[in-house]
């Protein structure tokens, strides 16, 4: 199988059920807005040692928001629903209600929802107020410069984490130009996150290490400084670089668009090969096949 | 196909017609709604007596011709639509607690009194004690959008515990009086005694308040509740200039001889 001169592996990336749920942040300007959206999708790469997953979807223009104000829409995902709660009441409370001029608001209309603005209330000791606009119920909590604004409920549903690609380069600078234009083509897609630094990853792991402690360990097989002390490796002999990207989704259907998408960037002169992560289809609950993917580019 | 009522004979006093509800009309034929029984002052009589009947009751009634002097029309609604297409009388949508009331005309006093839930839209003016408690109630409007595309009268939202009235033109004299919560949005004068013995809740006004002694002035700032609120507001029809929606607003608490944990929220024009 190939894309132009990329030859794609017929694997399948492994992918698990997760739970996700959509931010919306909205500020005086872009600036303010942006800085609470990094803020709170810091330290989030992956569950392994953040607890959660999460990224920036698409920044809002002001006539696409609540308020009318510029804003950023935040995914975020957890291995389970329990912590998902636990999760956006510390980011929100942490990196937006910190944040000068910003409002936080439900992003996502689901079945299930979790209390964030309920608990966050508390902070006002007693001089919060709250409001009902329409469907949502909000609370107005009083803080240093007028009032941090937040939606009581947020929406929370099943999602996708752990798509991949892994690109194969000959070099590392035609691989982090393929993973660049891959990453900008990926984030068109809606309804998905790349949760590492501007969507690339290069130090994927696998599960278990020598060290008991550990609980994931460097993927040796395509380290390709390993490649000559290694019995078994997962690159050829003109690879040099690796680079992969993970996607989290809120639907599986999301993080297949967004890997097809990436397909299709990646491939390029420089790229020898495309591939994905898996641990033999043993833990995952999501097969997501190249080869499907590439036939429905085709198709 | 939704229900049309006709008003053919005008009452010569007040018909007190509770049965103009989508959940009472629904799934009766023409015949049983034109027996429907109203009180005409203190007679029973059929409503086919006054109203032409036609169309099939859906979950949708539109009513034609004036018809102020037809009281309680929607009260305890639940569901469902109710089209006025004219004026109406006194207790429009009384305790309803869900569905649509719109008013294409003006409406008397009482509009939405104690209602639960649900909106009522009058494109022109509402009277007296709009989504109000009535008299030895503790408690008004408890949820539900009041919107008012008009004037009001006095005491708009008194004693309401939640939901939102938005009043388009002026509010009449003690708008908000013992208010408890929930949010009173007046785009024109709110009147004399605003928020008068207020214990929370919020008064959004466009103008400036005479505001009563026992009222402090806390800071002038840009509330992002209002732009969303008014933003909401604004999407139902209200007109509204983006001058209000993205404005500054005086914040005034009070009622301090009650809770003081209300606010008046006055919009502070730029070169004011």
């Amino acid at each position: 199988m190939k894309i132009k001169s990329t030859e794609i592996i017929d694997t399948f990336a492994e992918a698990f059920k997760m739970w996700g749920t959509r931010v919306i942040i909205t500020a005086e300007n872009r600036k303010w807005a942006m800085a609470a959206a990094r803020s709170m999708t810091g330290f989030a790469t992956s569950v392994i040692g953040c607890k959660c997953e999460a990224g920036i979807e698409r920044e809002l223009p002001a006539e696409e928001t609540l308020d009318r104000r510029p804003g950023a829409s935040v995914l975020l995902f957890t291995p389970d629903k329990d912590s998902l709660g636990k999760r956006l009441l510390d980011r929100i409370g942490q990196c937006v209600m910190t944040c000068p001029t910003t409002a936080c608001y439900n992003g996502l209309e689901a079945a299930e929802t979790v209390n964030v603005g309920g608990q966050l209330r508390y902070f006002g000791d007693g001089h919060q107020l709250s409001k009902r606009v329409g469907d949502r119920r909000l609370w107005r909590i009083p803080v240093m410069d007028g009032e941090f604004l937040v939606d009581e409920q947020f929406g929370i549903q099943p999602a996708v984490g752990g798509g991949n690609l892994l690109l194969l380069g000959k070099t590392a600078r035609a691989t982090l130009g393929a993973a660049a234009a891959a990453v900008k083509a990926m984030q068109a897609t809606a309804g998905v996150i790349l949760p590492f630094p501007d969507g690339v990853v290069r130090s994927g792991s696998k599960v278990g290490s020598r060290y008991k402690s550990l609980i994931a360990s460097t993927n040796d097989l395509y380290c390709p400084t390993l490649k000559g002390v290694m019995e078994q490796t997962s690159l050829p002999p003109d690879i040099n670089c690796v680079l992969e990207i993970v996607i989290d989704g809120l639907s599986e259907a999301a993080v297949s668009e967004a890997m097809q998408v990436g397909m299709q960037a990646a491939a390029r002169p420089g790229i020898r090969q495309i591939s994905a992560g898996n641990y033999g289809g043993n833990l995952g609950q999501f097969h997501i096949r190249l080869r499907d993917l590439l036939a429905e580019s085709a198709a | 196909m939704s229900l049309d009522l006709t008003l053919h004979t005008r009452p010569e006093v007040p018909l007190e017609a509770e049965i103009l509800s989508p959940d009472r009309l629904h799934s009766l034929s023409l015949a049983e709604v034109e027996k429907a029984q109203v009180l005409h002052g203190n007679s029973t009589v059929a409503l086919g007596e006054f109203f032409r009947v036609g169309g099939s009751a859906d979950g949708e009634i539109h009513l034609h011709g004036d018809l102020a002097r037809v009281k309680y029309a929607g009260a305890g609604m639940s569901r469902g639509h109710l089209v006025v297409h004219g004026n109406i009388g006194e207790h429009l949508g009384m305790g309803m607690s869900g569905g649509e009331i719109r008013v294409e005309g003006n409406a008397g006093d009482w509009v939405g009194p104690e209602m639960r839930g649900g909106a009522i839209i009058i494109e022109g003016d509402a009277g007296h004690c709009t989504g109000a408690a009535y008299r030895g109630s503790s408690t008004g409007m408890l949820g539900g959008e009041i919107i008012v595309f008009g004037k009001t009268g006095n005491e708009t939202g008194h004693a309401m515990r939640n939901g939102m009235i938005a009043v388009g033109g002026d509010g009449g004299d003690f708008t908000g009086v013992n208010m408890l919560a929930g949010t009173i949005v007046v785009c024109g004068n709110p009147g004399m005694r605003t928020g008068a013995g207020m214990k929370r809740g919020s008064i959004i006004s466009m103008s400036q308040a005479e505001m009563l002694p026992t009222f402090s002035y806390d800071c002038c700032y840009h509330p992002v509740f209002i732009r969303l609120c008014l933003s909401h507001l604004a999407r139902r029809g209200l007109p509204l200039a983006d001058a209000c929606i993205n404005g500054e607003y005086e914040r005034w608490s009070g009622d301090a001889i009650e809770l003081n944990r209300g606010e008046i929220l006055i919009y502070k024009p730029k070169n004011s």
